[in-house]
């Protein structure tokens, strides 16, 4: 349940399953270098990122009357933001970030500094994650297309997710990837 | 071109609404036949969430990801050149109507039209023949898998032993970006384009469909057997579903080459072909091109 506190986020541990209630925004690539440039340059940012669980997701939306509604909203791969994510999350203080792939040691640096868990959800399930968002809260950055826009969701029990990447720097994907059978 | 019973673009839309709502059953089957053996309780939770995801999209007629991609299409047969303004047409509707996200930007200044064209897209492929018909095929699968796309030019020395290296490589080195478990396309031989093209169109054969060469059959099957004995698993979060399948194609290169291409299909490796002669239009889900 959102907002997540430090205390909430540093007793999630790696293999824990959970599912996530209330609100989420989206970030991808060039939300990620939008959002840092304004921070740099002191100029404000959309309301809900700072202290948020940030959703790399580039949904395809659609209107409804005058709305708006959520057709797909999985995951995107999250390795590409690698090289923003640290700074992301140390300026904007984000609690969690959700994806798939995982990331690399750097951001789980910044993570056990800051607080932050890196949940993973199963990549292409775009309709079960869709059906869990119950409200588009509002959108900005709309002139980033669709995919990069920054979308504000309120979910109820979106799931599941994994918690792949803790605060104390433990990573289900190092895991897996120390013990991989590589012979020919 | 032959006389066509439905205009191209309106089987394009039927097309790529069919490749997007609904997965091919022979994946569909493989993601069954995984969860079956599955013993890994987090891979086991991957998979059902997948298959849950699979069937809503398919009752609600929804895109089962949220990335429709970058469409590939195959056009075999008799056609003319007004072909591609036709697929063009047809995507952009579809665009709206299924509706696709509008993901096509241009590469350095990432400006998005917000209708999946511009300059170079559509992506076609073409192959003139005598047939009787007209063949048009879709691929689709997400970037995640597209941009884990690997090219080697090997040395002839490095042989079999130096393919099969650089194949499992360059799919453990993804990890669980291209959300697996999915298909790996191989080619082996050709021009380094020819080679990259290659692998991707494996990608459009059902996984049941038998590879006639025994060398590469075999191949594929030992390369099945170590990529799912690596440990990777689902979302490379771990267990012994690494791939669902794996094709390889191979053509003639130079004497003093040997490349090899690699392109991963996501578990929503996504596939449509349209057979249309003068009368009808037979739609299936997969074609050895």
């Amino acid at each position: 349940m959102t907002p997540l506190s430090e205390r909430t986020v540093r007793g999630l541990k790696v293999g824990d399953m959970v599912y996530l209630t209330g609100s989420v925004v989206t970030g991808r690539d060039e939300m990620h270098i939008r959002a840092i440039e304004n921070s740099r340059h002191g100029r404000p940012v959309p309301e809900g990122i700072e202290g948020s669980v940030l959703f790399h997701c580039g949904p395809i939306v659609v209107r409804d009357g005058g709305g708006w509604k959520v057709v797909a909203a999985g995951p995107t791969t999250s390795a590409r933001m690698d090289s923003l994510e640290p700074e992301m999350i140390r300026r904007f203080g984000i609690r969690a970030v959700i994806g798939k792939g995982g990331m690399s040691k750097e951001v789980g640096d910044a993570m056990r500094e800051v607080g932050c868990v890196y949940l993973a959800a199963v990549g292409g399930a775009a309709v079960s994650i869709a059906e869990s968002i119950v409200e588009v809260c509002g959108a900005d950055w709309q002139d980033l297309g669709m995919a990069e826009a920054i979308w504000r969701f309120r979910t109820e029990r979106m799931g599941p997710l994994v918690v792949a990447m803790d605060s104390e720097g433990n990573s289900l994907y190092e895991n897996v990837r120390s013990r991989l059978v590589k012979d020919v | 071109m032959i006389k066509l019973p439905e205009p191209v673009d309106q089987i394009v839309v039927n097309l790529l609404k069919a490749a997007n709502t609904k997965l091919p059953s022979d994946i569909g089957w493989a993601l069954e036949a995984a969860a079956g053996w599955e013993a890994d309780p987090m891979a086991r939770v991957q998979l059902g969430a997948i298959m849950d995801n699979v069937k809503k999209a398919e009752f609600l007629g929804r895109p089962m990801c949220q990335d429709t991609g970058v469409p590939t299409f195959y056009v075999k047969g008799r056609f003319n050149a007004s072909i591609r303004g036709e697929i063009a047409k047809g995507l952009k509707k579809a665009t709206e109507t299924v509706p696709l996200r509008p993901n096509t930007v241009d590469p350095l200044t990432r400006k998005n039209h917000g209708d999946n064209l511009g300059k170079g897209m559509p992506a076609i492929h073409y192959n003139p023949t005598d047939d009787d018909f007209l063949e048009i095929a879709v691929l689709i699968k997400g970037a995640g898998s597209e941009n884990m796309t690997r090219l080697a030019m090997l040395n002839p020395s490095d042989g079999i032993e130096g393919v099969k290296r650089f194949v499992i490589d360059s799919v453990l080195d993804a990890g669980g970006k291209p959300c697996p478990p999915g298909v790996v396309g191989v080619g082996i031989g050709g021009t380094a384009d020819e080679c990259v093209a290659m692998s991707k169109e494996a990608l459009m054969s059902p996984l049941d469909a038998e590879n006639a060469d025994p060398l590469l059959k075999e191949m594929e099957e030992d390369l099945f057997v170590k990529l799912n004995g690596s440990g990777l698993g689902p979302m490379g979060l771990g267990g012994s579903t690494t791939v669902l399948g794996v094709k390889v194609r191979t053509a003639y290169c130079h004497t003093a080459s040997l490349p090899v291409a690699v392109s991963i299909g996501c578990w929503a490796t996504r596939r449509a072909v349209a057979r249309i002669t003068g009368t009808s239009v037979e739609y299936t889900q997969g074609a050895d091109l």
